[in-house]
């Protein structure tokens, strides 16, 4: 049961669940009903009648494919810093689908101020991406990698736990698994998902990669489809298009960034960052964090 | 140096010093095996907290997804620094024709060997995935500066065995030839077998010094890229404290600080343990510790450099680190170090009576534990400070504080180091004999004469 488990997707009826991501069996209802557990988290009953089997690439097609990218694109992500209030729907979504416990971070909303004089502001930090990424130059085993559509992945497969490329990343972008990753027992013999960096390896890294897998079946990350509040922008640059994940609306890249005054951090370092913010000007919550 | 004449006299001298440098090798006392008992001991804790790291995952260590690396590296970094002294006496010191160096080098290489091999063991066992050390070769990047290290450190692990072995064979077949009484039969077996049919003519001492020469010119620039290397996994990060390009050259020299002090430490463990006061004499102490004069010296102006300038511009992230140095939760291990470790040393040290074996060797002491801290101030205090603020973590990823599994391995380490040390002077001669014996002007073919209880 654990391979039919393993190898049956919910696709088309879990709406949000991936193809590519193993689902797994937690509970049989009865004959003709099942509970399954989508790659977002969430549970969902659908009639066995309509289950078949997902095409789930072996873990070399898997490997070779996520190191290959989607041709063609160049994605990025702006980020309105106006508009973050906390909510951190964000970073739970993100939790939940690369399997993170609650200390790990792909995307961490920060309490940033410039000076004592600025305002406080949030800012959520994802992996920025980098197009010339400090972190992929130091890794030993080519276990981390840029890939033609610009995304920064890892292949926990390969990785050898050196931790290298925490020390080369500016942005603290990136976790290590130091135990067991949570629920290690739940997922054990789910195939790899270089995609989505699932299941967790201890003694691997991990970080965010644009919900790469996502990206393939056409969806918006996790964190951009679940913000409330309208934060944060994705699309490919050369399509010039971006989409807001709350609102769904599509705008020109290059307007936004240029209208919205855009900028990248900490540019000086010269690590391209793909990850664009907007200032937090004219904001629209007013800030409740700590600093003040 | 004058010539021996007599016959006589050249085999008495001879016997004397062959029996005098076999001192390590037969000595069978009480403290010798309490020592290797304590030793084992202690080095078998922490491989089993290893074990116990390698099941649970690094996560029983203090680090964290901030200061991801700890004393491991730390560790890394001092082993590396230590074992560099190898290329400073039994390399350049002796290529300058520095006679007084020769009888030291031979502790210089063990120590070498030892650290070497040690750097090599603690970075396995900082990896999480111990298991994939093989990845490095399949899948190696030339680009990270981990293959570089990889490599430099494995050939310099090879250069220094050969350093340390090849004029180690006219004493094999020395001891092979004239056993020095007490010495068990298997020992007496190895020496015939790593002797390689040694006969000790001419052609054969002209080409082991052929070899060395070829070693000790290779072994330069080799030891200076492990720890140019070494410390480029720090300067090529973009991490204020770290990025900074004088780092090859500071690391290189604090090397031979830390390694020049850990040899006097040796010599005068082996001068007072082998009772070898003839062949450690007071005026080796006055020279090492002039040489230890030197190296801080220069190491005092690398730092002064390292900080004083950056300290004068407080570039916004260099200046949160360079506070906690200097005035924050780090200054007082900074200023011991700076002020204990490195300024007083050289006061003392200048003053003739602080060169004499016993002062020079506390003093000494002090250098290398100072060293150790040195390491631990160039890896933690810039990892606890990266340019973003640390929130949403546990308060444990906050401030970097080891574990006791993670103190059990780094003793594991030195007490392995110690014992690597401690076998090769059981083992070998701690001060090459037959070099020795020509020093004293003793004609090497009395070297290959059989003694009279081998020739019955």
């Amino acid at each position: 049961m654990k391979t039919l488990g393993a190898t049956v997707g919910a696709a088309g009826l879990a709406g949000g669940s991936s193809l590519l991501s193993a689902c797994n069996r937690v509970e049989q209802v009865n004959g003709d009903k099942i509970t399954l557990l989508t790659s977002s988290g969430e549970l969902v009953v659908v009639d066995r009648s309509q289950l078949k089997p997902a095409e789930i690439p072996s873990l070399t097609e898997n490997q070779k494919r996520g190191r290959e990218g989607l041709p063609g694109r160049s994605w990025v992500m702006v980020i309105d810093l106006s508009r973050c209030r906390n909510a951190r729907e964000c970073m739970r979504a993100c939790q939940k689908h690369h399997q993170l416990r609650p200390e790990q971070h792909h995307i961490n909303v920060l309490q940033m101020q410039d000076t004592e004089e600025t305002a406080p502001y949030y800012m959520p930090k994802p992996c920025l991406h980098c197009d010339n990424p400090p972190c992929t130059k130091v890794c030993p085993v080519n276990a981390t990698f840029k890939r033609e559509d610009g995304i920064v992945l890892i292949d926990n497969e390969r990785c050898i736990g050196c931790r290298f490329c925490i020390a080369a990343c500016p942005y603290s972008a990136r976790v290590f698994n130091w135990f067991e990753p949570i629920d290690a027992d739940k997922y054990e013999g789910v195939t790899y998902n270089i995609e989505a960096n699932v299941p967790q390896k201890k003694g691997t890294i991990s970080k965010c990669l644009f919900s790469a897998d996502r990206l393939r079946d056409g969806k918006l990350p996790s964190c951009v489809s679940a913000c409330p509040n309208g934060v944060y922008w994705f699309g490919d640059r050369n399509e010039d298009a971006v989409t807001n994940g709350t609102t769904k609306e599509t705008v020109s890249f290059s307007e936004l960034v240029e209208k919205g005054a855009a900028y990248t951090l900490m540019k000086e370092l010269g690590t391209k960052p793909r990850v664009y913010y907007l200032p937090p000007k004219d904001r629209a919550f007013p800030f409740e964090g700590d600093i003040s | 140096m004058h010539k021996i004449e007599s016959p006589e006299e050249s085999r008495k001298l001879l016997d004397k010093i062959v029996s005098d440098l076999s001192q390590s090798m037969t000595k069978k006392d009480e403290l010798t095996r309490f020592w290797f008992f304590i030793l084992i001991c202690f080095a078998a804790v922490g491989l089993w907290g290893w074990i116990i790291q390698v099941k649970n995952g690094l996560g029983v260590t203090g680090m964290g997804d901030y200061v991801s690396w700890g004393l491991y590296v730390a560790n890394f970094v001092f082993f590396v620094a230590v074992s560099l002294v190898g290329l400073l006496i039994s390399s350049v010191l002796q290529l300058l024709k520095i006679s007084w160096a020769k009888p030291v080098s031979r502790a210089a290489e063990q120590i070498a060997i030892a650290a070497v091999a040690l750097a090599g063991i603690i970075i396995v066992m900082d990896m999480g995935r111990p298991d994939r050390l093989l990845n490095v070769v399949f899948h190696g990047r030339f680009a990270s500066p981990i293959v570089w290290d990889l490599t430099v450190v494995s050939t310099y692990l090879a250069i220094s065995v050969l350093l340390f072995y090849i004029p180690l064979i006219p004493d094999l077949a020395l001891l092979r030839d004239r056993p020095a009484p007490g010495l068990p039969g298997w020992k007496l077996k190895l020496y015939k077998v790593l002797a390689l049919g040694w006969k000790g003519n001419e052609k054969q001492y002209k080409t082991v010094a052929h070899a060395l020469r070829v070693l000790m010119v290779l072994i330069i620039p080799i030891g200076l890229s492990i720890h140019t290397v070494t410390s480029w996994l720090f300067a090529a990060t973009l991490r204020p404290g770290w990025d900074s390009t004088i780092f090859g050259p500071y690391f290189v020299v604090g090397a031979f600080v830390a390694g020049t002090a850990a040899v006097v430490i040796l010599m005068y463990v082996y001068r007072l343990r082998y009772g070898l006061k003839d062949y450690y004499q007071d005026v080796h102490f006055d020279n090492m510790g002039k040489l230890l004069v030197l190296v801080c010296l220069v190491y005092l102006y690398f730092n002064v450099n390292e900080f004083l300038v950056p300290v004068y511009k407080m570039k916004l992230a260099d200046g949160v680190h360079l506070s906690t140095l200097f005035s924050g939760g780090y200054a007082f291990l900074f200023w011991f170090v700076q002020i204990v470790g490195l300024v007083l040393p050289v006061i003392l040290i200048v003053m003739k009576p602080f060169r004499k074996p016993l002062p020079l060797t506390l003093i000494s002491v002090v250098i290398l534990v100072s060293a150790w801290f040195k390491r631990y101030l160039i890896v933690i205090p810039t990892m606890e400070h990266p340019f973003l603020p640390v929130q949403n973590v546990p308060d444990s990823f906050k401030h970097y504080q080891p574990t006791s599994t993670e103190i059990m391995i780094m003793l594991f380490s030195f007490f392995a180091t110690l014992l690597i040390i401690s076998i090769l002077a059981k083992l070998f001669p701690v001060i090459t004999i037959w070099e020795y014996a020509e020093e004293k002007g003793i004609d090497l073919k009395y070297l290959s004469e059989k003694s009279e209880s081998s020739k019955s």
